[in-house]
């Protein structure tokens, strides 16, 4: 199963597995990962599973939708790397990827 | 006490089943605030997701509507914005349109991008650093709320601590006059009363002078601070910022009752919510007791068993099938957020409370998409300290008559609740 490794705001790091097919989103919620709590359950409809992907990534995991850049405009700490990772979906390709958790989740 | 009033209330609640499902489907008109004061709505909304979760109503008691009473279905006209309009000129967000002569813009009740901008203008007081900083003010007056209360002795808990409690909160936003701060709850009552009711508890002009009154106040406030250096209230937050600070009257008066019933009336009947429910539910209440670190799941969990606010409104702006049924453009599409909450296909036991569910932030009490609830984490730190607070002084605090609730199809919650803490 392909790696992501979710780094929290404080610099913790927690490497987990998450079977092709779910969103990194799911995956931070079977891992009990602090700090994403995917509210909406994955429809781009809430804000709360907010990270930021590493500018190597980027290609990879493709770009914000309009949804999603509409939900993130309300976020807090948006950065030009910000993605609402219920929408990036797993893949061999993104075996490896590192996320940064942002700081809270409304 | 408290399971033989629910008793009663269930009986009630099984008497309007057999109603509920043996009357002309299309004749269920949930507009009706009678089924929400007596608590009978269950069933309706149960036979309506199960036989017509997309149902029309030509004869509503605020004009057709459709209703949506399932999760998924609710989620797909809430984030769909680009369709089903928010937009105050086109009646807005609740059931009942807002009047042509007295329309009230409001960010929550406009589309893109006017509400973009509006809402950034005033999400920063519920930024991560200044909730930071409220948690501890809103500790200390909880604090002292509780260390007030009477022993022994019946009060009603929605005056006592809902209100009072909200208020405070409110009024800090604000930076409201303290000694007046009891206005903002009665205009945020005044504001929801359903005057078109037959036994509505004041006229429209009654209504619209005392909202009209409301503007006069918060223009004194908005004339100070206009003045003065940009502080971090939401008055000066507005006042300042260019998107707003040329607001008319009637989209000032409109955003400040947002504001005030968004941040009033919603807590509020979490706070008695949350009380209730745990009285109904004794072993839930044994639960929290053995093992205070789940408030944590309970909080989002009487947030989704309440469900504040019963629905939003949104307005077709194109053709559309939803669920089978073809809308047509300009049709009035209610979500119930209360039937939602309550969808078994959604969410598993979906009529219990049960404060350690494995999911409890998946409900629909904020609403999802660009509209969602701006104060949702306020909401939720106000309750986790209410009941922290709650857990440190008493084990038990008794209902001993069933409340009383609000006579609206829009703000779900209670005008009153007697309470008892034993001594």
């Amino acid at each position: 199963m392909p790696r992501v490794t979710f780094i929290e705001p404080n610099g913790t790091e927690h490497p987990v597995e998450i079977a092709n097919g779910y969103s990194v989103m799911e995956g931070a919620l079977n891992n009990s990962i602090r700090g994403i709590d995917g509210d909406c359950g994955g429809n781009c409809a809430c804000g709360t599973c907010h990270v930021y992907v590493a500018a190597e990534w980027r290609e990879r995991t493709g770009r914000q939708s309009e949804m999603e850049h509409d939900m993130l405009e309300f976020a807090e700490g948006v950065r030009e790397d910000s993605r609402l990772c219920c929408q990036i979906e797993m893949s061999d390709t993104l075996d490896g990827l590192v996320v940064h958790i942002a700081d809270s989740q409304h | 006490m408290a399971t033989a009033f629910k008793q009663i209330e269930d009986e009630a609640i099984e008497m309007a089943r057999s109603v509920a499902y043996s009357m002309p489907i299309e004749d269920i008109d949930m507009t009706d605030s009678a089924r929400f004061v007596d608590n009978t709505h269950w069933a309706f909304f149960e036979r309506l997701r199960k036989e017509a979760p997309v149902h029309y109503c030509a004869n509503g008691r605020f004009g057709p509507f459709w209703s949506v009473t399932r999760y998924k279905d609710i989620m797909a006209v809430d984030t769909n914005h680009a369709v089903f309009s928010s937009e105050a000129h086109l009646g807005g967000i609740t059931a009942k349109d807002q009047e042509d002569d007295f329309i009230l813009p409001m960010f929550i009740a406009m589309d893109q991008p006017k509400h973009d901008v509006q809402r950034k203008a005033v999400s920063p007081i519920v930024a991560p650093a200044n909730l930071a900083v409220l948690e501890v003010l809103i500790r200390e007056r909880a604090q002292k709320i509780f260390d007030n209360l009477p022993i022994n002795e019946p009060f009603d808990w929605v005056d006592r601590v809902s209100i009072e409690l909200t208020t405070q909160m409110l009024a800090t936003l604000f930076d409201f006059p303290w000694e007046d701060r009891r206005k903002l709850t009665y205009w945020s009552d005044v504001t929801t009363i359903d005057v078109s009711a037959p036994d509505a508890k004041m006229t429209r002009d009654e209504q619209r002078a005392i909202l009209i009154e409301c503007l006069t106040y918060f223009t004194g406030l908005w004339n100070a601070r206009v003045n003065a250096a940009p502080a971090g209230d939401l008055i000066s937050m507005m006042a300042h910022n260019p998107s707003m600070r040329d607001m008319q009257p009637m989209e000032y008066l409109g955003n400040l009752l947002l504001l005030i019933v968004g941040g009033n009336d919603t807590t509020r009947n979490s706070i008695t919510g949350g009380l209730l429910f745990l009285n109904e539910n004794p072993g839930e209440y044994q639960k929290l007791r053995d093992n205070p670190a789940l408030i944590e799941s309970m909080v989002p969990e009487i947030v989704r068993y309440q469900t504040p606010l019963a629905h939003m409104r949104r307005t077709a702006l194109q053709d559309t099938i939803l669920g089978g049924q073809h809308i047509k453009k300009g049709d009035r599409v209610v979500m119930w957020y209360v039937s939602g909450n309550r969808d078994e296909t959604e969410i598993e036991n979906a009529d219990a409370f049960i404060i350690d569910r494995a999911r409890p932030r998946q409900h629909l009490s904020f609403g999802f998409g660009i509209h969602r609830c701006v104060g949702n984490r306020l909401a939720e730190m106000q309750l986790k300290i209410v009941w922290e607070e709650i857990l440190k002084r008493w084990p038990m605090i008794e209902v001993i008559e069933p409340p009383v609730r609000v006579k609206s199809a829009f703000v779900k919650g209670y005008e009153r609740m007697m309470v008892r803490i034993p001594g």
